[in-house]
């Protein structure tokens, strides 16, 4: 049923696919790391995409023409408002769960609720100031830039189409996720942090300053997620922002940090397959409509097995962070 | 010897959490190469006063010397670095760390390097003798490795001055044994060590000089050598006060629990209860006395059904039907259908038998819900409940639909012994229900512990003040770690008697070696 060049768009579209995951799981696993739970990756997913997509707007809007566009400023421009927008929203959450001790489950499904509706009203701003009939925003000269790959990638055949047909935000999600991992695993800083997440009330009597790794650890978490809503609407969706296109990519990323058991590193095939249950749908010839959207569980699925199969074998190491979820109060007297 | 100053000297050292005054002008040096043993009851201050010098808390009143420079301790990073080290009784280790990744957290800012740390690990491991695999996780460790985990933590941080709170209520002796050892290595290292303990026993085996604390206040220090288990017996709980607590006389007693060799093993294989037997009888107060973490809570547990035993009977003459029972055949519903009540008031007094966020009424309903038929709940019999203990007990509270964590802390242990009295029980067990009380609540307490007693109820009470038990116990039964010392008559039990009945170990053999 797979001739060679289905199973090649195959990879590649997983791939595609798997990278906003990989973005917000390896955002959501820096999080954890410190011992927050933070639900609303899906929300901040979505305002990192919008905020790419004002800043982008907002850009061309100057232009007096399409040709007048500048490489550098087209890329910058969005890049910084999106990290701008989820950091804010990373922010909000640490207020909330790390200076107020708001419980951690509730603070993230209300912010992934705004963050979601946040995103739709803008959105549909946006598309009411351009007048279009769609009901959606083109930023197809904007994206161009995200989706440049490298020319040669076209005369390497099978090897081109799966490694060098990408633009440069797939790279930086990869590198993001093995530089995250090094960080945890190799250095006193990731050590700390591991500490803070385990046991803050060891880790505060150790000297280490418990909130300042809490909102450091969460808001850079929250500005790489953020990157995957960028990645979704300029690179995979080419540009085009239609609300609610995001889907539910943000919750697939919080199930891949169960099903990388919080490594980073783990998380880039843990994306690639995700990816590929995800789409697999569309390469079953024959299936009915109704059919194929079953097809979309299976990532889940494999996370519940994952779940199922570490509680099992009850290692410490596959364990999320001891702390996860719990307020630090420091002992007062 | 006396020339050079001491490592640590305090002079007039005083403390106070509120109206609590934790510890009282107290005076202490401790000279390097020397173990100092701090000898108390609980609650004598012993943990504060180390705490100060730990940098945890601030004395209100006197000085502290380093090596005769008087110092101010304002924080542990301060008490780190007059080279200060505390090992705390709650160890703090991530779980997940190795030993050494735990002991280097929070230093240095230096270059990450974990096998040079490893090997410095291994180097103050060799040099003290403790046996630890640097590399190995703090999850698969005995408690006594992650104590020496703890140790090497403040030595590789450059301690000289080494505090050890309780180290040995963990330890098995042999355990105990092995950490005696290193600590007079260190000792003759030149270390200046304080050794926190309760344990008489220890205190002759290890240290060099004694200094007793008892209700805060600074008694004396003695050279070991010098000196001998009764004497500091004496120093550590004092002369008797009189606190006038009615004791009426038993009526016709009749054995109503009767506990016959039981035992049971807590983590890692210690013995929480080692061979207990007693009876308690009707109309009758059963004092249980002990240092804190002897047995008493899980005692009471077995009878109650929550432990697991690995021997012995426990017997109950049932009044009703007059026939013998074994609880241990029970579960802890059955036994409570029997009338065996236990209230508990844990250290945080809401952690067992109460919701805070609940009001009375659903409080009492806790205990009562299974005898509801419907689908709904029947809330009129508890509230009468709950206006009864309130009007009987005179709880202070805007009403019964208050949530109890609201109440004073007095008020929410008469709801707790009120809610167990309630029930009509034929035994009931009382474990320190006048934790943090103040006096007029405490002799509330011991009243309607003695009306129970002349309703012909066996009561069992876990008390922590000597005091309290010689007045209002017909009988005290005295734990000391796991095991039944003695049951001493409440009439003519002379304090220093229980004192050391609580703190000696084999108690049996030397005490009669001694005569």
């Amino acid at each position: 049923m797979f001739s060679m060049s289905v199973l090649v768009t195959f990879i590649h579209q997983a791939i595609m696919q798997g990278i906003p995951i990989l973005y917000g799981s390896t955002g959501e696993i820096l999080t954890e790391k410190s011992g927050h739970l933070n639900l609303g990756i899906p929300g901040i997913m979505y305002a990192g995409g919008i905020s790419g997509v004002i800043g982008a707007f907002l850009y061309e809007e100057t232009l007096p023409s399409r040709d007048a566009i500048n490489p550098v400023l087209a890329v910058l421009i969005p890049l910084l408002s999106s990290i701008l927008g989820s950091l804010l929203m990373g922010l909000l959450y640490c207020f909330l769960t790390v200076t107020l001790r708001a419980n951690q489950n509730v603070t993230g499904l209300a912010l992934t609720t705004f963050g979601v509706g946040f995103g739709n009203f803008f959105g549909a701003s946006l598309v009411k100031l351009t007048g279009s009939e769609i009901p959606s925003v083109a930023l197809t000269n904007t994206s161009q830039f995200f989706r440049a790959y490298l020319p040669v990638a076209d005369k390497l055949g099978a090897f081109g189409q799966i490694f060098l047909n990408y633009g440069f935000m797939t790279y930086l999600a990869i590198i993001i996720a093995f530089v995250s991992a090094y960080f945890l695993r190799k250095t006193r800083k990731g050590l700390y942090l591991r500490a803070v997440g385990e046991n803050p009330a060891t880790a505060d009597a150790a000297g280490i300053n418990v909130n300042r790794y809490k909102y450091t650890a969460t808001c850079v978490g929250s500005i790489i997620a953020g990157l995957g809503g960028l990645f979704y609407v300029m690179d995979y969706a080419c540009g085009v922002w239609s609300n609610e296109g995001f889907g539910d990519r943000g919750w697939l990323a919080i199930a891949l940090v169960i099903f990388a058991v919080w490594r980073p590193d783990l998380g880039v095939p843990g994306s690639i397959v995700f990816g590929g249950l995800y789409i697999v749908n569309q390469f079953v010839t024959g299936l009915p409509m109704r059919d194929s959207e079953l097809f979309k569980m299976l990532p889940y699925i494999v996370t519940i097995i994952v779940l199922i199969f570490t509680s099992i074998r009850k290692k410490r190491e596959l364990q999320p962070p001891e702390h996860l979820g719990l307020s630090y109060f420091r002992e007062e007297r | 010897m006396n020339a050079t100053p001491a490592a640590i000297a305090l002079r007039g050292v005083t403390k106070k959490f509120g109206h609590v005054v934790a510890n009282k002008n107290v005076d202490l040096d401790v000279r390097r190469g020397e173990i100092l043993a701090i000898l108390g009851e609980n609650g004598s201050g012993k943990t504060t006063l180390m705490n100060m010098i730990s940098g945890i808390y601030y004395p209100d009143e006197g000085q502290i010397f380093i090596d005769g420079a008087e110092v101010m301790i304002r924080s542990p990073k301060d008490a780190f670095h007059y080279k200060i080290g505390m090992i705390h009784q709650h160890f703090k280790l991530v779980d997940i760390f190795s030993a050494t990744e735990n002991i280097i957290l929070g230093i240095g800012d230096g270059k990450y390097n974990l096998k040079a740390a490893e090997s410095q690990v291994r180097e103050i491991s060799e040099r003290y003798g403790f046996v630890l695999a640097p590399d190995k996780k703090i999850y698969d460790m005995s408690v006594s490795e992650k104590q020496t985990v703890e140790i090497i933590k403040v030595l590789y941080r450059g301690a000289d001055i080494l505090i050890l709170d309780e180290p040995t209520a963990v330890l098995t002796p042999q355990e105990t044994d092995k950490l005696f050892q290193v600590l007079r290595r260190m000792r003759d290292d030149g270390k200046a060590i304080i050794i926190i303990t309760h344990k008489l026993h220890e205190v002759l085996a290890i240290s060099d000089r004694v200094s007793v604390l008892r209700k805060g206040e600074y008694i004396a220090t003695v050279n070991t050598a010098e000196t001998n288990e009764s004497e500091l017996t004496e120093m550590m709980v004092g002369k008797k006060i009189s606190l006038n607590i009615e004791r009426s006389e038993p009526k016709a007693p009749q054995d109503r629990l009767i506990v016959k060799n039981i035992s049971c093993e807590g983590v890692m294989g210690r013995k929480m209860l080692d061979d207990v037997s007693f009876t308690a009888r009707s109309g009758e107060i059963l004092g249980i006395a002990g240092i804190a973490g002897s047995g008493q809570k899980e005692l009471l547990e077995a009878i109650a059904g929550l432990q697991n035993l690995s021997g012995g009977d426990i017997l109950y003459n049932d009044p009703k039907t007059m026939q013998t029972v074994d609880l241990r055949d029970k579960s802890p519903t059955e036994i409570r259908e029997l009338g065996v009540r236990l209230s508990f008031v844990p250290e945080d007094r809401l952690g067992m038998g109460l919701v805070g966020n609940m009001d009375i009424i659903d409080n009492m309903m806790l205990r009562s819900y299974r005898r509801g038929h419907s689908m709904f709940l029947n809330r009129k019999d508890p509230r009468d409940l709950a206006q009864r203990i309130i009007d009987d007990l005179e709880v202070i509270t805007p009403g019964a639909t208050t949530p109890v964590r609201r109440l004073s802390g007095g008020n929410v242990q008469k709801v707790l012994v009120g809610r167990e009295i309630s029930s009509h029980p034929k035994v009931l067990m009382a474990a320190y229900p006048v934790r943090g009380l103040d006096i007029n609540s405490s002799y509330l307490i011991y009243n309607l512990l003695n009306k129970q007693k002349e309703h012909g109820v066996a009561v069992i009470f876990v008390g922590e003040d000597l005091d309290v038990l010689i007045e209002l116990c017909d009988r005290i039964l005295v734990l000391n770690s796991g095991k039944v010392t003695g049951i001493v008559d409440g009439r003519t039990a002379k304090k220093e008697e229980i004192g050391l009945l609580m703190t000696k170990t084999d108690y049996g053999t030397e005490v009669q070696a001694n005569g």
